[in-house]
């Protein structure tokens, strides 16, 4: 039976597949979050400057340090894939306030009170974290193009780049979510935020490799999904990079890693706003 | 026989059949020992406006977050649109739409944005998305403003984004919390104006809540009254008033009900209301 409310025409019948209608939801947040960094890109200049610090400061002054060894790579090729990483996971990481925002706001109720699985609001919002990703990691590849760090163009490595920086930003934004509906106030959210990423950036291969570290430290990284991004990014930014790990095996973590997390985060999020 | 007592004999046709699209049976929430509300039962029929009033804190956001899905009942439970509130949340989330009392538009979106948002989150078929947004925001009056940021909005019309919002997918029932908290008069009045409207011309069942009876008195079928968690009343605006005198406030009508409550005769009422009610739906 149809309900027509004011002017409005008769509800039809819809015809779209399950699958075809989970994708459109998941395209419709992941949309919304865009259209917002659209009108407002001021806060994605902001960001950008955060890898320009690390790169310029951090990156050219450690590479003055001549006991890391990196293998045959010079520093600053080593730290360049570390910092877009990182990049990433910063940007990523902020997802988590922004939950507890929309919460606050009251505007989370009208995605809960629709029929999208949570599922695909999560998957939404974990996707538009790729697309900030993405506008981070072209500052990188530019910033680091200028300080003649080899980056390699080919179309199969860019395309792979755009791939795991997407499922990167993706699975961080999605435990940024977990910790956010876990915590549910903004002030604690901060606090654990410090707490948790320090750790996660440093207990990892961005900044110095695997080889140089105590027993016990490399064991955490391993366990790090940071980890397996930065393997991929390092071996497929720089010309001639490589992986530690191999491609595929660092995708296959972090694919997993994400599904794992997605279900985690979609039953929490459903009673985030209780 | 009393159907909003035993939901195993409720099926999920029976908010088609054109009596009831909303059975509550003994709906109660408890935060830690507080119980927020208390085994709080109505019926609202298809087409029905109908209001809870009550004071700050007396518990209607909360009936309503649990009937919209939102927050899980502590005991209790609705038959929404046909389908069980707690065996079936999702079928009721797709029948029904909900204007909360906090905000539900994006202020850094557009409006147009705001609706190309709920249109996907519903599924409403790709053809029929930009017609649906613009007859919605003409409805909404909101047509010259499709494209401007809703924080540039006032409350008046971001409220009327927020109605159309909740009405791009043609639900069966409209649930609005506090649909005219902190407007201006002109603004309530534009607000009030839209929802009459949509009583007027469509079948849509409406359930909204507000602190002022006086208010909402003009658009409603019936008023429930809700005090401390329990519905102490249900009945016609004006059955109300002539319970408690033409100049009744919410404070009077509580007063007046207060000492009834003793004999409880207001749950008799609303069951001859509702039964009256219905029999008088069959009929037309
Ligand atoms: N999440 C919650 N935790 C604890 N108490 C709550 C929560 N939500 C509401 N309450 C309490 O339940 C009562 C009813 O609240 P509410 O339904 O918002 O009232 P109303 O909408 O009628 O003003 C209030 O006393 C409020 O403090
Ligand atoms: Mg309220």
């Amino acid at each position: 039976m149809s309900v027509s409310p004011a002017g409005l025409p008769a509800r039809t019948v819809d015809q779209s597949s399950r699958a075809f209608r989970y994708f459109e939801q998941v395209f419709g947040v992941c949309a919304a979050e865009v259209q917002k960094l659209y009108h407002d890109p001021f806060e994605l200049l902001t960001r950008a400057i955060q890898p320009v610090i690390w790169l310029l400061l951090f990156g050219e002054a450690m590479a003055r340090v001549r006991g890391l060894v990196t293998g045959s790579m010079s520093y600053i090729n080593f730290i360049s894939a570390g910092i877009l990483t990182q990049s990433v996971l910063f940007v990523a990481i902020f997802y988590g306030i922004a939950a507890i925002w929309e919460r606050d706001l009251g505007v989370l109720h009208r995605y809960l009170v629709s029929p999208a699985p949570r599922s695909a609001l999560v998957i939404g919002k974990a996707l538009s974290a790729g697309i900030r990703g993405l506008s981070q990691a072209l500052v990188v590849y530019i910033l680091a193009g200028l300080l003649a760090v080899p980056i390699s163009l080919r179309a199969v490595h860019l395309a792979l780049m755009v791939l795991f920086i997407v499922v990167g930003a993706a699975l961080f934004a999605t435990f940024s979510l977990i910790v956010a509906c876990l915590v549910k106030t903004r002030e604690r959210f901060m606090g654990i935020g410090q707490i948790v990423t320090m750790p996660l950036f440093f207990a990892s291969n961005a900044i110095y490799p695997l080889t140089i570290m105590p027993a016990w430290l490399r064991v955490v990284a391993r366990l790090n999904p940071l980890t397996y991004e930065v393997d991929a990014v390092r071996a497929l930014m720089l010309r001639g990079g490589s992986s530690d790990f191999g491609v595929g095996s660092d995708f296959t973590v972090l694919a997993v890693v994400f599904a794992v997390l997605v279900g985690v985060a979609a039953r929490l999020y459903g009673r985030m706003g209780n | 026989m009393d159907v909003s007592r035993s939901p195993d004999t409720v099926s999920p046709a029976a908010g088609a059949g054109g009596s009831a699209v909303i059975e509550v049976r003994a709906l109660t929430r408890r935060f830690g020992n507080f119980v927020a509300v208390d085994r709080v039962s109505f019926g609202v029929g298809r087409g029905e406006v109908f209001g809870l009033i009550g004071a700050n804190g007396a518990g209607k956001s909360t009936v309503v977050r649990m009937l919209t899905t939102l927050l899980p009942v502590t005991s209790g439970g609705a038959t929404i649109a046909g389908y069980d509130l707690v065996r079936n949340p999702g079928e009721v989330r797709r029948h029904i739409g909900y204007v909360p009392q906090l905000m539900s538009a994006d202020g850094d979106l557009t409006a147009t944005e705001n609706l190309l948002l709920s249109a996907r989150l519903y599924g409403i078929p790709f053809r029929e998305i930009r017609s649906r947004i613009e007859q919605t925001l003409a409805a909404m009056d909101l047509a010259p403003f499709a494209h401007r940021l809703v924080k540039a909005f006032s409350g008046g019309m971001i409220r009327r984004l927020e109605i159309a919002q909740g009405l791009l997918h043609c639900p069966a029932i409209l649930f609005l919390d506090e649909p005219t908290v902190g407007l201006d008069p002109a603004a309530r009045h534009a607000v009030l104006g839209r929802l009459a409207k949509l009583r007027a011309e469509t079948a849509t069942t409406i359930l909204l809540t507000s602190h002022y009876m006086e208010e909402i008195e003009e658009l409603c079928d019936r008023v429930g009254v809700l005090r401390e968690g329990k519905l102490v009343a249900v009945a016609s605006p004006a059955e109300l008033k002539a319970r408690v005198g033409p100049a009744a406030t919410l404070d009077d009508v509580f007063a007046a009900l207060a000492g009834e409550e003793a004999k409880s005769p207001e749950i008799q009422a609303y069951r001859d209301v509702r039964l009256s009610r219905r029999a008088a739906r069959s009929h037309g």
